[in-house]
Formats: C-alpha cells, structure tokens, sequence
C-alpha cells in the first residue's frame, strides 16, 4: 500500500538553525531515503520551500484568484513529504517516526487509495 | 417462515453456538477476509443457512467449522457479485478484490484462534478510544450497536457511526491484523489493556445515568482480560489487570445497598464480596508481582486492591503496606489521581492531619478541580479534624460535581449528618 508520509513543523526552527545543524537535518532525511531505496519502498520524497514563497490559487465565478501565501495559516506547516510503498499502516507509522521532524513537529500518514486516477 | 415451531431446538442451539463462538468465528473471518463488514455480512449469511441446513440434516459434529466453511462461501458469492457488478458499471473503481478470493480459497487447514490479533487491531492507536472500546465490544464480546450505546449514553445511530467509520479507516488505512512483534509488543500490549480497563471503568463506576454499576460492561472487561491472559500467557501487566477487575469486581454485591446507594469500602458487608471471585484475584496478583522485577502500573493497583480484599474486617486493613505500593505506583505514574488516591490511604496510616496538606496541594494544583472524588476526600479530612463548617462546604462543591444520582445521594445524607451533628 501506499501512504503520503506529510510533515508538519513550525518553519521558524529550520530558519534559526545554523547551517552546520541544516546540514544535519539534510543527512539524517538523506540516511532514511536512502534506506527506504534499499527496501524499495520509497516512492518520493521531496522537502518544500517556506511558506513565504507559496501561493494560492482559486476558481470562483469564472476567475482566477491567486493569493500570496499558503492555504491556512497555521503554528505548523507543510514542509516536505515522502511516498512510500509498504505492507501496512504499522509499517508506514514507523518510518514516519524516524523522519527527523518527528521530533518537533508532526508527521501525518494518509493512505493513497489504491484504486484512484 | 410463517409455521415455524418457534423457537425449535435447532433454533436454541444456534442461537447458544451462535453467542459462544461468534467473537471467534468473526475473527478467524475477518483475518482471512481483512474486511470487518465483509465478514459480519458473510457470518449472518451463515446463520441463516444454518437454520436451513441443520433443521434438514441435523447438527453438524462441528459447528463453527460449519459455519466459518459455510461463511467464507457466502463471502466469495458476494465478493463475485461484487465484480461483476462493477464490470457491468465499468466506469465505476471498484476495489481488487481477486486477492481476498484467492486468500479465501487458499483458507484452509485447522481454524487458528485469531481473536488476539483482532484484539489488536480493534486497539490500535490509530483509531479513537471510543471507537477502539465500541470495536472490541462489538466484535469481540458480539454486544449489539444498541447495547453499546446504552451502555455509552449514546445514540444508537452515533454509535453505528462510530464503528463504520473504524471499520472503514481500518480497511483504507491498512491497519494490520496481527499481534504486534516483540519489539513494539509491551507498548502496544498496555494500549490493549488501557482500552480494556476503560470499559471495565465505565461499567464499575458509570461517568453518568441514574444507576451506579453498569455489570454488563463490567463483566465484558473481564472476559476480555481473560481471552489476553490465555492468549499471551506470563504477561505481568495483562495479569494484574485482570486480577484488579476480578477484585474490584467481587464487591459488586456489596457497594450499593438495596436502595441503590453507594456504600464505602469501609462499610460495606464484605461477606457479600464474591468469595470465589476474590480467591482467584488474590491469586493473580501475586503472579503479576512474581512476573516482573519492576511492576507495571495495573500489577500495582492489583497488589493494592488485594491489600484491601485480604483484611477480614475494614479495620485490619494494612495501610502502611498501601500506602507503600503507593509509593512505588507514583513514581512509575505520578498522575494527579494516584497521588490523590495515596493521600487517602496516609490518612488512614498516619491520620488525616498527615493526608490534608497533601490533598490541598492537589487543589491548588487544579488539575482535579472537576474531579468530585478530590472534594470528596478534602471534605471527610475536614470532618475529621473537627472543621464542620470547612467540610461541609467541599462536600457540597463535591455534589455539583458529581456524575450520578446515587453518588449525590449520597454526598447529600453526608451533608446533613455534618450540619446536624447528632446530640
């Protein structure tokens, strides 16, 4: 099965961390990516940009509404996600206990239905 | 089925197979199936081919082999229909199910008990504690949608809600079917057995209604223990919880009076206590002690229960010996409610001047603040050092908070002895 792994933390920490702590961070997502690889159970994984740079789009009457910003503001964000491809739940909640944004932040675990698109 | 002898002997003997062996039959269905409402249609399916079948040829030699045969049948009919109907509606996904009718036909062989991995799967920590005691309760003790509400005070349609829901987050989410493996199993054990001790909690001490004791959920927490116990011997944890609901449980009889009211553990007529029952409790806390060098929380609380079931007589109870499993449960778990608990059992060893500084450093806390039993405990010290007028005060405070009726019965009768101290 499936699972979107969506991390969740207040952006400010990643912002007040030296580079040297970054760095850190970096490897210790590097080291979990690469053995999801060697499991074959990694799908994706990509970190995003801060909120700063994000924009929203809708479609109301017709018209393109684009506005600066993320969907709802909130203490925590999105900051990155993984797709990973493994037997169940229980298996999916452990590698979302290993990303390093467990620690200060959340992680949510959504299945990707298997019979979508 | 107009000219039924009703209710005929195959009936009765149905219907007896039927609650004996339903939590197993589910759940060896389920494990195969992974789909908790697939295997509910397919088992009532079963049943009503049973009445058929046996009112014919007579009862089979096994009948939960029979049933669970006949059921996975039922399932693979259904799970065709299934397919087809959604080639017919092409446009329509329907869910792969050729690996559940594979998984079905391979089936085969002696019937594994699967109800403690099914156990697992209705606690798992994903789902919500509600909705974990109304999936354990359901499947496992077969209560019906409607008992469970009743005894939830709930509505019956929330109730089904809840469960569909479970139900379905357990089938999209992938929540496995099986006993957790050694490594995650002590954690995932206590989460099975806190479900368990919820559900005997709101059956001994109901958080609302008109009556105190709700016995059937009670009861059900029992049963539950016991099937953990069997299933996953030598667990000190498991042990104790059951030894705690088996004493506890044993003074039933004794803990409200004819009238429905509450009587203390110091009053109550312990030659009421279920004998029996309070043998085997004494029993198991022992074991749960003797298992573990380092006693969990439930193996604790049993070792204290059996503290207060070993004394003839309110009297010889051995506070100390209380007061220091305490102790040991307050380090390990220094809940507000332990400490609370513990400073009740000082009053009794040390006296109650010893115990109220305690208490009021709790209140000033106000992590108890709506919890009765806190101005409860505040209001008997008071009493007992002599301030009426003090004691009264927490008490009343105590009876608007208070959940049931006879618990503020019994807090008003205590008011008034106070306000009019007899000559």
């Amino acid at each position: 099965m499936r699972y979107a792994l969506l991390i969740y933390s207040d952006e400010t920490i990643w912002e007040k961390m030296t580079e040297a702590e970054q760095m850190d961070v970096v490897g210790r997502y590097e080291a979990v990516s690469d053995d999801l690889k060697k499991r074959g159970q990694f799908v994706l994984g990509e970190p995003l940009d801060a909120t700063s740079t994000s924009s929203t789009v809708r479609l109301r009457d017709g018209k393109t509404l684009v506005t600066d910003g993320p969907f709802a503001e909130t203490k925590e964000q999105l900051g990155g996600l993984y797709v990973v491809d493994v037997p169940d739940l229980d298996a999916a909640l452990a590698i979302a206990a290993r990303l390093p944004s467990a620690l200060v932040g959340s992680i949510e675990v959504r299945p990707i239905p298997a019979y979508g698109g | 089925m107009a000219e039924d002898p009703a209710p005929d002997a195959v009936h009765a003997r149905l219907d007896a197979i039927f609650r004996a062996e339903r939590g197993r039959i589910l759940a060896a269905l389920i494990a195969i199936l992974r789909d908790f409402e697939l295997a509910e249609e397919a088992l009532s399916d079963a049943v009503s081919a049973a009445l058929t079948a046996w009112r014919q040829d007579g009862v089979p030699q096994s009948p939960r082999a029979w049933l669970v045969a006949t059921a996975k049948n039922r399932a693979i009919d259904r799970l065709r229909r299934d397919a087809a109907l959604a080639r017919t509606l092409a446009a329509l996904p329907a869910p792969d199910r050729t690996q559940q009718v594979e998984a079905l036909l391979a089936a085969t062989g002696p019937l594994a008990d699967d109800r403690l991995r099914l156990l697992f799967t209705c606690c798992h920590p994903a789902l919500a504690a509600e909705a974990q005691i109304a999936l354990a309760l359901h499947t496992l003790c077969g209560l019906t949608t409607e008992e469970i509400a009743r005894a939830f005070l709930v509505t019956p349609t929330t109730l089904a809600q809840r469960l569909v829901r479970a139900k379905r987050k357990i089938r999209a989410a992938g929540v496995p079917y099986r006993v957790p493996e050694e490594a995650e199993l002590g954690e995932r054990l206590l989460g099975v057995l806190r479900t368990i001790y919820l559900v005997f909690n709101e059956g001994y001490a109901a958080s609302g209604g008109e009556r105190l004791l709700r016995v059937d959920l009670s009861r059900e927490a029992i049963r539950l223990a016991r099937l953990v116990v069997a299933l996953l011997p030598g667990r000190s944890e498991a042990i104790g919880l059951l030894a705690l609901q088996l004493l506890v449980d044993a003074r039933r009889e004794a803990r409200v009076d004819a009238k429905g009211d509450l009587v203390r553990l110091a009053e109550q007529d312990r030659s009421r206590w279920d004998r029996a029952q309070v043998r085997e409790g004494l029993g198991m806390a022992e074991e749960a002690l003797r298992l573990s060098r380092e006693p969990g929380s439930f193996a604790l609380q049993a070792a204290i229960a059996a503290e207060h079931a070993r004394a003839a007589r309110a009297e010889d109870t051995d506070w100390n010996a209380i007061v220091s499993l305490y102790d040991r449960l307050a380090a390990r778990e220094p809940s507000p409610v332990v400490r609370l608990n513990r400073a009740v059992a000082v009053a009794e060893a040390r006296g109650p001047e010893h115990a109220l500084p305690l208490v009021d450093a709790l209140a000033r806390e106000g992590a108890l603040e709506r919890y009765h039993l806190l101005h409860v405990a505040r209001g008997e010290l008071l009493a007992r050092l002599g301030r009426g007028s003090e004691a009264v005060r927490a008490l009343e405070h105590a009876a608007s908070l208070a959940p049931t009726a006879p618990e503020r019965r019994f807090l008003a009768a205590r008011i008034a002895a106070l306000s009019n101290p007899a000559p």
